[in-house]
């Protein structure tokens, strides 16, 4: 006897819960080859109003952890990566069009990416941060604090290795992320989601809303309590970045501007991912030294 | 004196008139209640409709700060936001009424002067209501002095729910009397049930038939200060209440929810029920009011992404 499909529709992930889209409407998602995988939410402009205001609301509490905290965190959702590794090799590989071997070296990677920026958060304050020598006898400190709420628009070809790059790197100095996933492959970022809600990640600190960058991307870049926004997921489409840069200039957001083209998610990603959504604070201390 | 209309008053002679008459108020069916309730909250305001009932619903605000912490300081900025909510906007419309404590109100009313903005005291050993009748008299006719517009009191919920339904209209009409002023007008009096402690639905419209036979120009659901306070059902309740009242005795009285209302969409939701089941007469800040402090920012944001079509955020509103 034949079994019946188990025939999936996934939701959003908004303040970790799983809603339906507040439109509920939903887009089929196909494999590398056309073929259809399953149904995802197609995230509407409410629905990206509503991940904004979880994040707000998810921002004191995150910001305000330690930096330890933040770090164990990240390399507990490593974890739990590396424990559901098999989907993500699934869900990469169907996405991608990549051979196993191939999806299971990008799913080690994404893994590695996460351990490496889980090791970043008690380091950054360190490194952009300064004792600074100025002209009096005052102590003064400059460190690094996180901008706030970020817009991400995560990158349309790279769907887990792409996606762990830009959102790890906000999060990790407390900032707390909206990100919309890859149109055309959103379903490793649905797992991601899954792992997320399953790793003491706080709700609201990431949600994830899978859809069209190009419809949600304006409403969060005119959102005027969204304090940066990361333009990856437009790379190449220099028309709508221009309008989405204007947007956001409206309450001066930080942007990360959209690349000509997709980078090469293996390589080394440095520093800038994570300075360009820090804010320095520096603070004059009238005691002497 | 009494302002009963003469057609109720045989009900009110007595009380075991009283009992026997609210007793005999048909039952509230709490499902269909509930049901019709939610039913109504899933109404779509959009566009030209929703700019309309935000600015109505801000018209309507009784921007309420009860604290034990209050200063003057608060009060005064509470009265400037009360006339002039959204500063950068000079078409955005002044709420109804600040609602403070007896003692705030002196500076409440020099703060807003001439500009028609009200000023509502909570009275009568608010929140709980446990004090001698004498003290709550007094309590309100203080708040009256210092130039209040309108008394929110609160009933005896101890002696409604013992049965006492005569001891509780009494201290209504006692208190009525009290928000005379020597000019011969009115304050407005505000009848609180605290409806999350009244139990059951029926209590809540008996509570309500109690209140407008007593005199009460506005029955308002909760103090704000017990969980639940208001909620769309116990409501609808009181607009029936208020719309069957009005079928009587042809006269009106005002419908309050506080407590709880925190944002635009609840909001809109309480504008079509009053729509719906107390009817249009009631769209009107003199004949709906919502006791509330958050609920005011986000009718603001709401406001603000409507004139300049993009999301606004808490950053660019004062707290409170």
């Amino acid at each position: 006897m034949s079994r019946i499909d188990v025939r999936k529709t996934y939701k959003l992930y908004i303040g970790g819960a799983f809603p339906r889209s507040e439109s509920s409407y939903t887009y089929e998602v196909l494999d590398s080859k056309g073929k259809f995988v399953a149904n995802a939410a197609l995230a509407s402009r409410k629905d990206a109003r509503d991940a904004v205001v979880a994040a707000r609301k998810a921002f004191g509490g995150w910001s305000g952890r330690t930096a330890y905290n933040r770090s164990q965190i990240l390399y507990r959702v490593a974890e739990v990566m590396e424990d559901r590794r098999p989907q993500f090799v699934q869900a990469v590989s169907q996405s991608e069009g990549l051979t196993a071997s191939k999806a299971g070296a990008v799913v080690d990677q994404a893994i590695d990416r996460l351990v490496w920026y889980a090791g970043w958060a008690d380091k950054l304050a360190q490194v952009v941060g300064n004792a600074n020598p100025v002209a009096g006898p005052f102590f003064n400190l400059s460190t690094p604090e996180p901008t706030g709420v970020v817009a991400v628009l995560a990158p349309q070809d790279s769907s887990l290795l792409g996606l762990v790059s830009v959102v790890a790197p906000v999060i990790v100095s407390g900032n707390t992320v909206v990100v919309v996933s890859s149109y055309e492959r959103p379903l490793p970022a649905v797992t991601f989601a899954e792992v997320l809600a399953t790793s003491d990640v706080p709700g609201g600190v990431v949600n994830v809303l899978t859809g069209s960058a190009a419809t949600v991307g304006p409403w969060l870049a005119s959102h005027m309590d969204v304090n940066a926004i990361d333009l990856t997921g437009v790379a190449g489409d220099t028309e709508l970045a221009t309008e989405l840069e204007v947007a956001a200039a409206e309450n001066l957001k930080r942007v990360r501007r959209a690349p000509a083209a997709e980078p090469d998610w293996a390589l080394d990603p440095g520093l800038d991912p994570m300075t360009a959504f820090l804010e320095t604070k520096t603070v004059w201390h009238p005691i002497g030294v | 004196m009494s302002s009963t209309p003469t057609i109720l008053e045989d009900v009110t002679g007595s009380e075991a008139s009283l009992r026997r008459f609210l007793h005999g108020l048909p039952g509230v069916d709490q499902v269909g209640a509930e049901a019709r309730a939610a039913g109504l909250a899933t109404r779509s305001i959009k566009t030209t409709a929703k700019a309309y009932a935000l600015d109505l619903a801000i018209r309507m605000v009784d921007l309420t700060t009860l604290e034990g912490q209050d200063t003057p300081g608060k009060v005064r900025a509470l009265s400037a936001k009360a006339m002039r909510p959204d500063p950068s906007d000079p078409t955005c419309p002044a709420t109804a009424a600040v609602c403070v404590y007896p003692d705030m109100v002196g500076i409440a009313k020099e703060a807003l002067g001439t500009s028609g903005v009200h000023v509502a005291a909570v009275a009568t050993a608010f929140p709980s209501g446990r004090a001698a009748l004498d003290i709550k008299l007094a309590d309100t006719r203080d708040a009256v002095e210092a130039g209040a517009d309108e008394i929110d009191m609160v009933i005896d919920r101890g002696a409604f729910l013992a049965g006492r339904y005569q001891h509780v209209y009494d201290e209504i009409v006692a208190v009525r009397e009290a928000c005379r002023r020597p000019d011969g007008e009115d304050a407005h009096l505000k009848v609180i049930f605290e409806t999350g402690e009244l139990q059951t639905y029926d209590n809540v419209r008996r509570a309500s038939w109690l209140a407008m036979m007593a005199g009460a120009h506005f029955i308002k659901t909760s103090t704000g200060k017990v969980q639940p306070a208001a909620t769309l059902p116990v409501t609808l309740v009181m607009l029936q209440a208020v719309r069957d009242y009005r079928a009587l005795t042809g006269q009106m009285v005002g419908v309050k929810p506080a407590g709880g209302i925190r944002t635009a969409k609840d909001a809109i939701k309480y504008l079509v029920m009053v729509n719906e089941v107390a009817g249009e007469e009631w769209l009107d800040p003199a004949w709906f009011r919502f006791g509330a402090s958050t609920l005011l920012n986000d009718l603001l944001m709401q406001r603000t992404k409507m004139t300049t079509g993009r999301y606004s955020g808490p950053d660019y509103f004062t707290l409170d």
